[in-house]
């Protein structure tokens, strides 16, 4: 089934095109990753998906995205969108409340209000997020007063906490150790079963690893979609996707 | 071929020992900095031996604990007994203390989300400078207001005899603390950083929501901190209360009793005392006791902002 349809999508700030002809279809459970240089376009396009462009006046969106069949361009209540779509940011975000409030926040802003019922939600993500072990005992306090990696953990089971449908994660190990990000991504193997996931990484091997086809993202283009692993064997439609994974730019 | 020194060592160590003149700019910036920094802690203290010093007299002599808190009766230049009860200034003061903050902590408040979260662009520049514009109007004016347009309207509109009391004081102390107290809970607002609320928005929070479960926590040091210095504000206004509170000595009952404020007490009579009298060092007194009310404000303010600060 396809969770999320991509048509002849094209993205500008201020008239200027960034991204243009993206035209691609991801399935249900599965890892998609998309892989780029900077300024390909790639956090532009997680945006445009669950309409974060509605603040900025700047931004805009042409062509069609789809989910679950959906036009999201058409959706009135975009929060409702935005509470089943999971986001993971570059930089860490602990938000300065307790570790706590942080994983209980969307359930709350969902009507949630059960305190039986938060506890096992707060302790499912953070387990989920391989946290749990570390701030079992101090979950009030603060959120923001984490390490970077912890924080970023703490994000990702805030992310798990909306009980997403769609996860969408944008360079989510730039601020995290190597142990920590294995850690994590050992988390999105076990998540794939449950969830759709969007991996957007400035590492060609993380793409590897974890997704089961892989996008493509230069300069402001989505060059090439493909399974993984023909991206990396060399069964590839551009050129310019061989050097990129074999590391002879970007 | 020159043969590479045997012992550069000593070279070295004599260029890190060579004081140059960005060395000496930064020490003579330091030193002037920390007498900056000295000075200020120097005319605080200063001031507070001066008043202390002029009330001194009152202190040792005549000064009656009881008396002096607990009665009502400020009578001074009594030809029977002289008096120096505060309780009914200090009352006159906290009651319109308490109706500005009523009154101002609402609305500085919801201006301030309304130009930090809402307002932008030539909106929001136009309502921050009209706000300064309005923090700066001098207290007097405040007072003129409050003695020409609010008296009547006050007297009209509720019927009563007077309309100098603690109900015009007290919005007329409103009016004048919370442009000051916007300005800072505006800025308290805008350090909150943007990704907070970007992760909060795409968690699905409504605009409402990221505000009130994710901007307001995080800014409530600098809130409070706006509230407290609101509160100093009417502690320490002389000229719009003295002029807006009918300045007449009664423990208020309702807001329509005219009262008396520290503040202005010492401002009306200060100039008629003797220097050295009973009277004068009395009203130094009640500048001790002003002085270090806002001392416990300002200290309590900065010890709650550390100590939310530290988690
Ligand atoms: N808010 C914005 N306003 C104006 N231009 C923007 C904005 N955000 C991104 N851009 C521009 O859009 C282009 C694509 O940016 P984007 O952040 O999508 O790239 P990216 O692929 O995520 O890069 P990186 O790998 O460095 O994160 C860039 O040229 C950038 O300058
Ligand atoms: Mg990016």
């Amino acid at each position: 089934m396809v969770k999320l349809g991509v048509k002849d999508l094209s993205i500008s700030y201020a008239g200027e095109r960034v991204l243009e002809g993206v035209n691609f279809d991801i399935q249900e459970h599965e890892i998609f990753g998309i892989i780029g240089p900077a300024n390909a376009g790639k956090t532009s396009f997680l945006k445009a998906i669950n309409r974060m462009d509605m603040f900025n006046t700047e931004m805009t969106v042409d062509g069609e995205i789809r989910f679950n069949n959906v036009d999201v361009s058409k959706i009135r209540n975009v929060y409702g969108l935005r509470r089943r779509i999971g986001v993971v940011f570059p930089l860490p975000v602990g938000l300065p409340l307790s570790i706590y409030d942080n994983v209980a926040l969307a359930p709350r802003l969902g009507g949630q209000k059960d305190k039986a019922e938060l506890d096992i939600i707060v302790e499912r993500c953070l387990t989920r997020a391989a946290l749990w072990d570390e701030v079992k005992d101090r979950l009030d306090s603060l959120g923001s007063m984490l390490s970077g990696g912890q924080q970023q953990r703490l994000t990702i089971a805030r992310a798990l906490s909306q009980d997403p449908e769609m996860l969408m994660l944008d360079e989510f190990s730039i601020a995290v150790d190597p142990v920590t990000t294995m850690r994590i991504e050992d988390v999105l193997k076990e998540l794939r079963s449950e969830v759709t996931i969007i991996l957007v990484t400035n590492l060609v091997q993380q793409a590897r690893r974890l997704a089961d086809r892989t996008a493509f993202f230069l300069g402001g283009r989505c060059v090439e979609v493909g399974v993984t692993e023909d991206l990396f064997t060399g069964e590839v439609q551009d050129q310019r996707t061989r050097d990129y994974v074999e590391g002879r730019f970007g | 071929m020159e043969q590479p020194a045997q012992n550069t060592s000593s070279g070295v160590d004599a260029s890190f020992d060579q004081l140059n003149r960005d060395w000496y700019i930064d020490k003579a910036v330091q030193v002037l900095v920390f007498l900056g920094g000295i000075s200020a802690i120097v005319f605080i203290i200063g001031i507070f031996v001066f008043i202390s010093k002029e009330g001194f007299g009152f202190l040792v002599g005549d000064f009656n604990f009881k008396e002096f808190f607990f009665s009502p009766n400020w009578r001074p230049t009594s030809e029977s007994k002289e008096t120096f009860g505060i309780l009914a200034l200090v009352a006159g003061t906290a009651s319109v203390t308490g109706l500005a903050m009523l009154i101002a902590i609402p609305f500085s408040l919801g201006a301030a989300i309304f130009i930090a979260e809402f307002a932008s662009g030539k909106t929001r520049e136009f309502l921050k400078i009209t706000v300064e514009l309005l923090a700066a109007i001098p207290s007097v004016v405040w007072g003129f207001i409050g003695l020409a347009i609010m008296n009547p309207i006050i007297i009209e509109t509720f019927n009563v005899p007077v309309g100098l009391n603690v109900l015009n004081a007290g919005v007329i102390l409103g009016l004048m603390a919370a442009p000051i107290m916007t300005s800072i809970a505006e800025d308290a607002l805008k350090a909150v950083p943007d990704r907070y609320r970007e992760a909060a928005e795409a968690m699905g929070a409504t605009r409402w929501q990221v505000i009130y479960k994710v901007v307001l926590p995080a800014a409530k040091n600098g809130l409070l901190g706006a509230v407290l210095l609101g509160v100093g504000r009417g502690f320490g206004e002389t000229m719009a209360v003295l002029m807006a509170t009918g300045h007449s000595i009664n423990i208020p009952t309702s807001v329509f009793d005219s009262v008396r404020a520290l503040t202005a007490t010492i401002a009306a009579e200060l100039g008629e005392t003797a220097a050295g009298s009973s009277h004068y060092q009395a009203l130094f007194t009640i500048g001790i006791f002003l002085f270090i009310i806002t001392f416990i404000i300002n200290l309590a303010a900065d010890l709650i902002v550390r100590g939310v600060r530290k988690g």
